[in-house]
């Protein structure tokens, strides 16, 4: 019987089959997960990277419920036409505390891995609410709903203890005074501006959508924006820190 | 895709979309059209289908409407691919983003009639169905010739 002949063992006992279906992923499943063990951990150690501030977590659950992740991705990869489109490449760290990430995979829209500071707050508010009236080729449906729906405050705290509950070290204290510091942050004169500060240091404080009142969605959206891919410091980064 | 160089290239492009449809609307969407025209005779117990000569349509007129969608979308991926990494003699990068979204549009139009034509053609399969059901001849099955009472 030669080699070949011997196939129908397999072809002609299912349970057989199964088995050595069994035993060909194993060994394609050792080789992909085995490596990882051996690993000290799978996200670089950086310096920066803190949980979203309750107003950014408002906004990215914006992002997320506009499925902007369906056309922007936030990956950029380790690339020489990327990196100098985008920015330094990704981290894994930089979304750590996301959940779920929003690497995407689909760019229709360019990459927003780190698009907080490359434009105005003025651009954001201008461009969310009609895309046509900046970039006039641009295929992205205009929001102009968000600058007139306020953020839901109330559920607020809750969004944090849900994070923290899949791993993002919210402290007690942040949680308790999440609403407060969802309008701290977007009034740099306010009682509680320091407060914030205090608990979210370096965050941007400023009043993102340029107009007075209660918290609307564009301020949110902006303010989440704004801060992406902006926490590490690449110029204190030490990429072969992390080599291993 | 699953090799670097290919996915450096292929990857958060349309090449995906395409792939992706050519799996789906290709084949499990040809597999279902073929078993549903297979099974429905079946359980309404009809002699055949309403008409093989819609079927024929139904398949050519899918298959082109497929064909067209899956080629937009390889070429304007590649396309993109390339003009995201293209570089001018200086060193600089040639195209702004939205110069690759611009670029996109005629494929855009191709996969809009290549995705209606697949649409009709499922229309055209509704229908015939439906005829099928509704006005085909039934056949006589075997169990109530059977069970027939003598005379």
């Amino acid at each position: 019987m030669s080699f070949w002949n011997r196939h129908k063992i397999f072809e002609k006992n299912s349970i057989i089959l199964i088995a050595g279906i069994l035993v060909v992923i194993a060994i394609g499943g050792l080789v992909e997960i085995t490596p990882l063990f051996y690993l000290k951990s799978t996200i670089e150690v950086v310096d920066g990277m803190r949980p979203y501030t309750p107003l950014e977590l408002a906004g990215r659950n914006i992002y997320v419920r506009e499925g902007c992740y369906l056309c922007h991705s936030q990956m950029i990869r380790p690339l020489r036409d990327e990196v100098e489109r985008y920015g330094h490449y990704s981290l894994a760290a930089e979304s750590m505390y996301d959940h779920p990430f929003q690497w995407g995979s689909k760019r229709t829209g360019p990459d927003l891995a780190r698009v907080g500071g490359k434009y105005s707050d003025d651009w954001h508010v201008r461009h969310l609410t009609d895309p046509r009236a900046i970039v006039p080729q641009s295929v992205m449906p205009g929001y102009p709903s968000l600058a007139t729906t306020e953020v839901n405050l109330d559920d607020m705290s809750a969004h944090l203890r849900t994070s923290r509950a899949v791993g993002v070290p919210y402290t007690d204290d942040q949680i308790a005074n999440a609403r407060a510091d969802l309008k701290a942050q977007l009034d740099p004169d306010g009682n509680d501006a320091e407060a914030f500060q205090k608990r979210y240091p370096k965050a941007l404080v400023r009043n993102f959508d340029g107009k007075a009142g209660d918290p609307t969605e564009l301020d949110a959206l902006v303010a989440y924006l704004q801060m992406l891919g902006t926490l590490v410091d690449f110029k204190l980064y030490d990429e072969k820190a992390n080599l291993r | 895709m699953s090799i670097k160089v290919v996915n450096s290239l292929s990857h958060y492009t349309d090449w995906t979309i395409g792939h992706v449809h050519s799996g789906a609307l290709g084949w499990v969407g040809f597999v279902s059209f073929g078993a549903l025209y297979c099974m429905v005779p079946w359980i309404w117990n009809r002699k055949g289908l309403y008409s093989l000569k819609l079927v024929n349509w139904h398949f050519w007129i899918s298959t082109i409407g497929i064909v067209l969608y899956i080629s937009a979308m390889w070429v304007s991926g590649i396309l993109q691919g390339l003009m995201w990494r293209a570089y001018t003699s200086l060193g600089f990068l040639e195209y702004s983003f939205i110069e690759t979204v611009e670029a996109m549009h005629p494929f855009y139009i191709i996969r809009a009639g290549g995705g209606a034509l697949f649409l009709i053609g499922a229309l055209i399969m509704a229908f015939n169905l439906w005829m099928t059901v509704n006005a085909g001849e039934a056949e006589e099955s075997e169990a109530a010739r059977l069970l027939q009472p003598a005379e």
